[in-house]
């Protein structure tokens, strides 16, 4: 086997841990997207175009809600900032390659193939066909979350609504949300974001949800530089 | 706007997001402060969805024990909190709801 191939294989392997835990929460995705009225398309198109797992799950939360297109559109972004953090911290080790391969990796970075891409780059750095891993480290997520929503819309079709299948997206939330409270910084941040949430709910076109966020960023980042530099992560 | 176009941009600002600074390289660095706001944004964003879902009902704050998402809600906080596990958390969350509106 080559190094491109033996790298590319390494990538999967090594990114095959997440897929096991990835495989639920693309079904759960399908199955809810279909439940908060998406089409059985958009929600599996939704898994292609947009490919970021709790952006999806928002937008369909969202959907549900009937919020207006550019409100979703601006949470997802802001939802999805993230991603520059990791695009900055894999530049160094891609700057070398041709622009297609970069768009193409760009596409493909999600939260868990940056989780195995940086530690195969910190340990190896930039070697040769090092891009080769990143490829299968990204690409098999990328199938397996396809298949994944595939499969939850196709089982979505089949739960009766006496279920309150829509009560899981809120649960969704809370398990996401509650492992990052582990500082005062980060509590108040999302307690006063909720608190802003409530009282600016009947704000028009569900503006309600920005504000609230945008506060809640903005008290947490005050607490953390009042207190000391750096130190969360 | 429409669902679709709302996928599109979404899924191009996301790209846009992924690609920025591969593509600047050497030429853009994070600011520090915007580094930091990032820590905040999955606690932000996330509870502005989950506390209108849990506290209100039909557009308003409801406190009671009548609010059976808000009580299973404030369960799965306890489960999510003790398991650390997503799967888990939504199992013990649905159970939840599913009882009481059973059985009150």
């Amino acid at each position: 086997m080559n190094g491109q191939a033996r790298n590319f294989w390494a990538g999967v392997r090594a990114e095959f841990p997440l897929l096991i835990g990835v495989f639920p929460f693309g079904m759960i995705y399908g199955a809810l997207a279909l439940n908060a009225g998406l089409s059985r398309s958009a929600a599996q198109m939704m898994s292609s175009m947009v490919f970021a797992g709790s952006a999806q799950f928002i937008t369909a939360q969202l959907v549900r809600e009937s919020t207006p297109g550019l409100v979703i559109v601006l949470t997802i972004a802001v939802v999805n900032l993230r991603h520059m953090l990791y695009s900055a911290s894999l530049a160094p080790y891609v700057a070398s390659l041709p622009t297609r391969w970069k768009t193409l990796l760009s596409y493909l970075l999600t939260d868990e193939a940056y989780a195995a891409t940086v530690i195969h780059y910190e340990r190896e750095g930039a070697t040769q066909s090092g891009h080769w891993f990143f490829l299968g480290a990204g690409f098999s997520l990328w199938f397996t979350w396809q298949i994944s929503t595939a499969l939850g819309i196709f089982l979505g079709t089949a739960i009766p609504e006496s279920w309150s299948l829509d009560f899981a997206l809120p649960l969704t939330f809370i398990a996401m949300v509650v492992p990052v409270l582990k500082n005062r910084p980060a509590i108040v941040a999302a307690l006063s974001a909720g608190v802003v949430a409530l009282v600016a709910h009947s704000l028009p076109y569900k503006l309600g949800l920005i504000v609230a966020a945008l506060v809640g960023i903005a008290i947490g980042t005050f607490l953390e530089g009042r207190k000391s530099p750096g130190g969360t992560l | 706007m429409n669902i679709w176009l709302v996928m599109l941009l979404g899924g191009l600002i996301t790209f846009g997001m992924r690609f920025s600074l591969i593509y600047l390289f050497g030429r853009f660095e994070v600011p520090e402060t915007m580094r930091r706001a990032l820590h905040y944004v999955p606690p932000a964003v996330l509870s502005a969805i989950i506390f209108p879902e849990l506290f209100l009902r039909d557009g308003t704050m409801n406190l009671t024990l009548d609010n059976y998402r808000l009580i299973a809600g404030l369960i799965a906080v306890l489960v999510a909190w003790f398991s650390k596990n997503t799967l888990i958390t939504i199992i013990a969350g649905m159970i939840a709801l599913f009882l009481l509106q059973f059985f009150l």
